[in-house]
């Protein structure tokens, strides 16, 4: 049974598979972070380091303007070529990587202006280094305290939301994302390794797993979808940043006048609303 | 192959009934004496899997503990079918071979007179995976500490987020860990408890978060898995790598205790809550 004989996954409104999304989203002229900075936000001043260890170049973050709003703007940052994916480890995190998000967070709390998270991760980084300065502690840190922090917090899934990596940076109050984006637990290949004993079977296993943003939409996981134009945000870079702009905009003024306390508990009703499961056993 | 495979299996489960071995230091340990000795190895201090209702004896002052929140289970919410079959199964055999309904046993009791919550996560259930249901009672768990004003003992033992559940057990490390975050705002201790093996999005959500962070010897506790960092750096890894003797050196446990000792040091630790 080859994964080429699978059907269309025509659950899906523009009728590309999930695996044909998956490709999409890791597609090398795809829109990045550093374009959405340029093109979506304006005057990024970039602030650097956890404080404890070093500055993770897989994330970048600092105070920028979206219309004339100030806001805190922390992503995941892929290069656009070998030599700067190579700086910035394709975008996998490091825990310094989380702590610095963590502590931009905080900061953005401190001068009361709402933070937009731009999520782009095949996930964490998974090396030695990694696990001896603690990445479980590192993100499971900044998921606690992002259910506390006291400002609105909108994340934006542009690529690819790469599990607890992704999670990392993406707890907030609304969460947008772009329709050829995906966001899973594990990646397609290593699902497929290990449920199909084999990677080849990630068409079967990006079609289990429902990661596009219309499956995640159904299952509640998601608040908006934002339509790419055409075949994908690679090949409208302008009509996507206005999308993602006016998407922005639009729940930024949603969340606004809303009071601290009810602020947060809505996130923490959103939260605590997450998942599926049975009460009649 | 199939045929081998399963004779094999049929023997090892045979020789299972009268003999144990020991998964760090290989000795064959008799069942009994395994068992009177909590599932530890004799020989090396391993600490093996012990089925949540045993850690209930073993922590819990006699006849205090209450399960609650027994009639949440999972459903196959994405209808997910891999090579094997579907979730469902899956999970139906589980409950039939486990006699439980979830990962996690969750209910309060008393620890040395001390009333805690708890939750007890239990590898028999698809390997102690984190699910949407498993969520939900560590979840609701956590709230009846945060209504009744006790502690919180939460105890992990857990392969990581169930994948056959999706994005959706990915943002049970959410769920729960704003459980967690209520109980920090309102100053209410909340003890890790890490048994082997604790591993992926539980690690990377409420087990690491606990206010003191408890390990059991040798317990294998870490985010990614060992072979695949090992694929990414190209080299073998030191053998105490991801151990709880590797985190305690590393700052991320308070303290490895025996699993025998385990109740005197909470309740001790409980012992300075002064609220």
């Amino acid at each position: 049974m080859s994964s080429k004989s699978r059907k269309k996954n025509t659950a899906d409104s523009n009728t590309k598979t999930a695996w044909e999304i998956v490709k999409i989203s890791r597609h090398p002229n795809r829109p990045l972070l550093k374009d959405y900075l340029e093109h979506v936000f304006e005057n990024f001043i970039e602030l650097h380091g956890d404080r404890y260890f070093a500055d993770d170049p897989a994330i970048a973050g600092g105070f920028a303007e979206i219309e004339g709003n100030k806001v805190m703007v922390i992503g995941h940052n892929k290069g656009k070529n070998t030599t700067e994916n190579i700086e910035r480890n394709f975008g996998m995190a490091k825990p310094e990587g989380y702590r610095k998000a963590l502590r931009l967070m905080r900061l953005a709390e401190r001068f009361n202006i709402p933070i937009i998270t731009i999520i782009d991760t095949p996930g964490a980084f998974p090396g030695m280094e990694a696990e001896e300065r603690g990445q479980a502690e590192s993100i499971a840190k900044n998921i606690t305290e992002m259910i506390k922090i006291e400002v609105p917090i909108i994340a934006v899934v542009i690529g690819e939301g790469g599990s607890g990596g992704a999670l990392g940076i993406g707890v907030g109050d609304k969460i947008l994302m772009l329709s050829n984006a995906i966001y899973s637990v594990i990646s397609p290949e290593g699902c497929a390794s290990i449920l199909w004993r084999d990677a080849s079977y990630a068409p079967d296993a990006a079609k289990a797993l429902n990661i596009t943003a219309t499956s995640l939409m159904k299952l509640g996981v998601i608040d908006e979808i934002i339509k790419e134009p055409g075949e994908g945000a690679h090949n409208d870079y302008k009509k996507t940043f206005d999308q993602v702009k006016n998407s922005v905009l639009a729940n930024l003024k949603l969340l606004e006048n809303l009071s601290v306390n009810k602020l947060l508990d809505k996130r923490s009703e959103k939260y605590s609303n997450m998942g599926k499961f049975s009460t009649s056993s | 192959m199939a045929w081998f495979s399963k004779s094999e299996e049929k023997q090892k489960s045979g020789r299972e009934n009268l003999w144990i071995k020991c998964k760090q230091c290989y000795s064959h340990i008799y069942e009994n004496e395994w068992k009177k000795n909590l599932n530890v190895c004799p020989n090396c201090n391993f600490h093996g899997s012990i089925k949540s209702w045993d850690r209930v004896e073993l922590i819990f002052d006699k006849n205090t503990f209450k399960e609650l929140f027994a009639n949440i289970s999972p459903v196959d919410s994405l209808k997910f079918v891999d090579l094997k079959g579907s979730y469902k199964d899956k999970f139906e055999a589980n409950k039939k071979k486990s006699g439980l309904s979830e990962a996690v046993l969750t209910g309060h009791g008393k620890i040395n007179g001390i009333k805690v919550a708890t939750a007890i996560m239990d590898f028999r259930f698809l390997g102690g995976s984190l699910g949407s249901a498993t969520g939900e009672k560590i979840l609701r768990a956590a709230n009846y500490a945060y209504q009744k004003n006790i502690p919180y003992i939460v105890f992990s033992e857990s392969g990581g987020a169930r994948m056959q559940e999706g994005v959706l057990s990915l943002m049970q490390m959410a769920k729960t860990c704003n459980g967690i975050a209520k109980l920090n705002k309102k100053n209410i201790p909340y003890i890790s408890v890490l048994a082997n093996p604790t591993t992926g999005g539980v690690t990377a959500s409420y087990a690491m978060m606990g206010d003191i962070n408890i390990a059991e010897p040798f317990a294998v506790i870490g985010f990614a898995g060992r072979r695949v960092i090992e694929q990414t750096i190209g080299e073998k890894l030191p053998a105490d790598f991801q151990t709880a003797e590797y985190l305690l050196k590393h700052g991320f446990v308070d303290s490895i205790v025996n699993r025998k000792d385990l109740k005197h040091f909470i309740s001790n630790v409980l012992s300075y809550y002064n609220r």
